[in-house]
């Protein structure tokens, strides 16, 4: 019987593969998505900054968000990891779903998911009473870990992937704010990947930095998109044509487009996406 | 727009009178200047007086002996004042430092409700108080429910003392520390306790100490509450239920003597007085605030 009734479900299996298999070959197709937002509506003091955006961040890819100021494209990237919340008079709702699984769904495991999602900001913010080293491994002693190896291997493993190590490797002991601008900037994306996120949220990481020091940030997350997904505010639009793969267009806290950089740059859908990558307003 | 005929015309609305404005900003300097002297002169008559009365009598024995019969040939010293100078400002530290600083962390991180204002108001008051009011409380909380007069008395109202200035200070200093240092801490998933421990206290360190040193002198040279309290005494410390001399007590009995040496005396206690607050604050500054190359406790072994 139990034979009779597995060859069943085997011969419906087949059947199942055989009618599905145009669909199945489109889902194999379909990328994967590391991180996915679900009707994020963030306010400050009752006003919306966000309205409704949902957004799907694929897997090892660079995706832009570009927009003119005020559009609310910081504050929705502060959404991606609970970090809007901690502003005064600030709220949020939806879902911002990491693999799957909702960060706004427990308090507690927030903290958790934002060790899966690293954050580089604005302006370079190193510990100021911390050295270089220390710096980088803030995120690891701060988080339990004790092993002085394995801290060792990580900070230069870091500092080697943001380009830094080779400036600094004879002077850990000196103060993060020693560092230049630009090196402190990198300092702080090593610092974030040192926790050994899967994701990384950048808030215009190189608007603060002089031209050289933006390339080597760029070269940067052209490396590091290979392992990471990665999501960039910035209000350089040519810096989103070089880096990134998907590009989101947002204003006046609405998501106006979003799709493939090439797309969005050359063949923009919307009238006010044409009309702002082609520099008309902004 | 604006145009050139009308920047031009705008230009002479400014004041143009260069000479005036050297002659004012002299005046300002000197004004300036002036203050400073004024706000020194005491300062520096005091410490003079102190040191050229102060140094004379000032010797091992002076240190370190029980304070001798009052109109004796031997004077004494002032040892057990020291000792209980000391012992006070230790104990009280010791309640008065980790309470006040938990209740800045909390004013600071916690307190951004009605429940928070109404302790920062209160604790307002309280840094406010007359300490002779502190003395009376401690007395009538401490020395009249156990009985005796002790140092464990003198130690509450010293912390009482110390916990609304500690506390205040410890919340300034926490809402100086930038946000950025905060999300910082927060985007690496640290959690809010380990940030405000681990990097906002540390970021804070230096008005932290302020506020403490600060603390600790006004309590060391207190004298209305440690009259109630810890009362008086000859002899060195012989148990927390005793009471005990201190500094300022000593200096006010000796100066009230009409005996020379005694004033002699008294001159040398509020020159140790002095130095005692100096040495503590200049220690603790350096224990705390010198600069390790921003911690240098790590060592790296690099490339093997």
């Amino acid at each position: 019987m139990e034979e009779v009734a597995d060859l069943e479900s085997q011969q419906v299996d087949k059947m199942e593969t055989l009618t599905r298999t145009p669909i199945m070959h489109k889902s194999a197709e379909e990328p994967r998505y590391k991180l996915i937002a679900e009707d994020i509506v963030a306010s400050y003091n009752g006003i919306e900054a966000v309205k409704k955006v949902n957004m799907k961040f694929r897997e090892k890819a660079v995706t832009a968000l570009i927009g003119p100021s005020g559009c609310g494209k910081t504050t929705f990237l502060r959404c991606l990891n609970r970090m809007h919340e901690l502003t005064k008079s600030a709220t949020v709702t939806g879902k911002v779903l990491l693999d799957g699984q909702d960060l706004y769904s427990n308090r507690e495991d927030a903290i958790i998911h934002r060790r899966k999602i690293g954050m580089v900001f604005q302006k370079p913010n190193p510990f100021p009473t911390m050295s270089i080293y220390d710096n980088v491994a803030a995120g690891l002693k701060l988080n339990g870990v004790k092993d002085k190896k394995i801290m060792d291997q990580i900070v230069q493993g870091c500092l080697e992937m943001v380009y830094l190590w080779d400036e600094v490797k004879h002077d850990l002991k000196k103060p993060g704010m020693s560092l230049s601008g630009g090196q402190q900037q990198r300092l702080c994306i090593a610092r974030a990947l040192a926790i050994q996120p899967e994701v990384l949220l950048m808030d215009e990481p190189a608007s603060a930095l002089d031209p050289i020091a933006t390339q080597k940030i760029e070269e940067m997350i052209n490396e590091l998109k290979k392992e990471y997904t990665i999501i960039i505010v910035t209000h350089n639009m040519q810096q989103a044509v070089r880096v990134s793969d998907y590009t989101g267009f947002m204003y006046l806290g609405d998501l106006v487009e979003f799709g493939e950089t090439k797309q969005i740059f050359e063949n923009p859908r919307n009238e006010i996406t044409a009309k702002y990558v082609q520099g008309q307003f902004g | 727009m604006i145009t050139l005929e009308q920047r031009a015309e705008y230009r002479k609305y400014f004041r143009n009178n260069f000479t005036r404005r050297l002659i004012t900003d002299r005046i300002v300097k000197g004004i300036v200047f002036g203050c400073v002297v004024l706000a020194i002169v005491p300062l520096g008559s005091i410490l003079l007086e102190i040191i050229r009365n102060g140094v004379p009598v000032l010797s091992v024995e002076f240190l370190t002996a029980p304070p001798g019969a009052v109109g004796s040939a031997d004077p004494g010293g002032i040892g057990p004042a020291i000792q209980g100078t000391l012992l006070l400002i230790g104990m009280s530290s010791l309640i008065g430092v980790p309470v006040g600083v938990l209740g800045g962390i909390f004013l600071s991180e916690y307190g951004n409700n009605k429940y928070g204002q109404m302790i920062r108001f209160f604790n307002d008051v309280m840094a406010e108080f007359p300490t002779i009011v502190v003395g009376l409380f401690a007395f009538a909380v401490i020395v009249l429910t156990l009985g005796y007069f002790s140092i464990l008395a003198g130690m509450f109202a010293l912390s009482v003392i110390m916990l609304p200035i500690i506390t205040r200070t410890t919340e300034e200093s926490l809402k100086l520390v930038p946000v950025t240092y905060r999300e910082a801490g927060y985007a690496l998933g640290i959690k809010r306790s380990v940030v405000i421990f681990r990097i906002l206290l540390t970021s804070a360190k230096s008005g932290l100490i302020t506020g403490i040193m600060l603390s600790v002198a006004r309590v060391a040279g207190e004298t209305a509450p440690l009259i109630f309290t810890i009362l008086g005494n000859d002899g060195f410390f012989s148990g927390f239920n005793q009471p005990m001399d201190a500094l300022p007590l000593r200096i006010y009995r000796l100066a009230n003597l009409p005996y020379d040496s005694a004033t002699a005396q008294g001159w040398g206690g509020a020159l140790i007085l002095i130095l005692i607050i100096l040495t503590l604050n200049v220690g603790v500054r350096y224990l705390f605030l010198r600069k390790r190359g921003g911690g240098g406790r790590l060592r790296i072994t690099t490339g093997g």
